[in-house]
């Protein structure tokens, strides 16, 4: 019995103070949060109550509308470009090919390299390098920066956005193909099964659950964007290419709309959840089927 | 006669593959040579933009570290990235052993335990605006309060991990060593804690990773402090450039080498911990 309490003690002792500390930096600022965006708070001196007006000025707002359009724009074409390429690399790179180990570890570089200088390094190549190879190659769509005309900044932020994303995702596919034993295979091509057809029938089946994992990071890390769109375009050209996550911090932290950009925060924040939860949703139902 | 045949190496997709290396390592050639060059070579036509530096100086990284106080932010880098993975490891797995073991049959760890883990669907940009505030409040907008962050954020995340790979630990192991009377503290530590090793280098690894490469905490807890990360020196530096490419690429690539240098050491392990960290 002394046993008995000795143990739940401890854990208790353990759990408590964690927990705490947990609350405090992240439950409290969540529910401060939520305070905050029923009032006109501008980050500094006194404010006012004004209950739902934030949100109500929220939904009106062009500038936020145009946010929201922006980035489920470049978390839903960046989550098809990368998945695509992914599949079809770690197809490949599961092959049969010479230094696997060596082009697996390759191929995973983008991603341990920090997004913010990677932004800077694509930034150069979007302004000078790209706009020079079109010109010597006589494309003269693309003879100016991508970064500075609306119709196409976001298509440079998707490449950057792919590019490292792409690492990450290959490398969860090869592990999801490994898992395929070889027989599956063997069976199949008795039945006749070769190239696309093996794929839809045999392979993919089998990779649903890491299909689904890689849909959830991307489309979770894609809506989150941040780094890639301060080093690139900065919001612009023309506010073009404001991501959600840009724009709370921008206008929150430095442009006096503290109150207003915590109710927005509050609304990203419950898209966030409803993503997540119908995501997992979905994926359930379909690992059950197999 | 089946297991004879050698499996033949796939050309056309070798190929392809070498061919899609190129988009990998362009950027990062461009990055070199654009580094080790002086502005003078930097002519107007792409080719000279790109062709190899005619003679071989350092000034431009000399020049890049005094621009970016480079020492002073690596420090920062590293004294944070390695105080967050310690510090994740102990607090984190502790967290995940008294949950696991008890989330089965208590009500109240159940509840600890998802209260935890759902934190991972807070996005940084709710917290960012009060914690800015919490924070300078209570003294900690520095790298301290950045540290105690990062603590938190990766909790739901490594709790996850410590908890689910607990449950592929037999309780008898611990059950031993409390019939020779070794409290549950002390079990966890000399029992539990080496025998979650694998997992130790999973979690060391993500949070190390995400630590070092992260801009948005930084930015808004130590704004004002004067003091950088490296990533966060890039930005706050960024102006000081001007349209000098060559001493901004210089740093660039200086920022870029610690997590090159680590990848190069730690490839399987890094590769290794991605995927068990995603995939469980």
């Amino acid at each position: 019995m002394r046993n008995m309490n000795e143990r739940k003690r401890t854990y208790l002792l353990i759990t408590i103070p964690i927990l705490a500390l947990f609350i405090c930096f992240n439950t409290v600022p969540l529910i401060r949060g939520f305070i905050y965006s029923f009032t006109n708070f501008k980050g500094f001196g006194d404010y006012d109550w004004v209950g739902f007006r934030n949100y109500v000025d929220l939904f009106q707002d062009p500038r936020v509308g145009k946010s929201y359009l922006f980035t489920f724009k470049l978390a839903i074409v960046a989550t098809i470009v990368t998945n695509v390429i992914s599949l079809i690399l770690a197809l490949g790179l599961n092959g049969k090919i010479k230094g696997k180990s060596f082009f697996r570890g390759a191929y995973f570089i983008p991603n341990v390299l920090g997004a913010l200088v990677v932004g800077y390094i694509f930034n150069y190549f979007f302004t000078y390098i790209l706009p020079g190879m079109a010109k010597m190659a006589g494309i003269d769509s693309l003879s100016g920066s991508m970064l500075s005309d609306t119709k196409t900044a976001w298509i440079a932020i998707v490449i950057v956005c792919a590019w490292q994303a792409i690492a990450m995702n290959t490398i969860i596919y090869i592990s999801g193909l490994q898992t395929v034993p070889e027989d599956v295979y063997e069976a199949g091509s008795l039945d006749g099964a070769t190239g696309w057809k093996k794929f839809k029938h045999l392979t993919f089946p089998l990779i649903i659950p890491f299909f689904t994992i890689n849909m959830v990071l991307c489309v979770k890390n894609f809506l989150m964007v941040f780094d890639q769109i301060m080093a690139l375009t900065k919001g612009g050209p023309a506010q073009s290419t404001e991501s959600i996550s840009y724009l709370i911090y921008n206008n929150g932290m430095s442009g006096g709309q503290f109150g207003f950009q915590s109710a927005n925060a509050v609304i990203f924040f419950i898209v966030i959840v409803a993503i997540s939860v119908a995501q997992m949703q979905i994926s359930g139902r379909k690992e059950e089927q197999l | 006669m089946k297991a004879k045949v050698k499996e033949k190496t796939n050309w056309p997709v070798m190929i392809l593959l070498i061919l899609g290396l190129i988009t990998v390592a362009f950027p990062l050639y461009m990055t070199i040579v654009i580094a080790l060059k002086q502005p003078s070579e930097m002519t107007n036509s792409i080719a000279g933009i790109l062709s190899l530096p005619k003679s071989f100086s350092l000034s431009n990284f000399k020049e890049a570290m005094e621009v970016t106080d480079f020492w002073n932010s690596l420090k920062n880098s590293l004294l944070i990235s390695v105080i967050t993975v310690v510090l994740s490891i102990v607090v984190h797995s502790l967290m995940g052993y008294a949950v696991g073991r008890n989330k089965a049959h208590s009500k109240f760890y159940k509840f600890v335990y998802m209260f935890v883990v759902s934190g991972m669907f807070v996005p940084f940009a709710i917290l960012m605006m009060p914690l800015a505030k919490q924070t300078a409040e209570m003294g900690l907008g520095n790298w301290v309060g950045v540290i105690i962050l990062y603590v938190v954020f990766y909790m739901p995340m490594n709790v996850l991990l410590y908890s689910g790979y607990l449950t592929n630990i037999p309780i008898a192991l611990e059950e031993a060593a409390r019939v020779d009377g070794a409290s549950t503290w002390k079990t966890y530590w000399k029992v539990i804690f080496p025998i979650m090793k694998p997992m130790h280098a999973t979690v060391a690894v993500l949070t190390a990773l995400a630590v070092w490469n992260d801009v948005m905490t930084p930015l808004v807890i130590m704004a004002g402090t004067g003091q950088n990360t490296l990533p966060l020196a890039q930005l706050n530096f960024q102006t000081q450039f001007g349209t000098n490419y060559n001493l901004a690429f210089a740093s660039y690539l200086l920022a870029l080498i610690p997590i090159v240098i680590f990848y190069i050491i730690c490839q399987k392990q890094i590769l290794n911990g991605v995927v068990n960290g995603a995939v469980k």
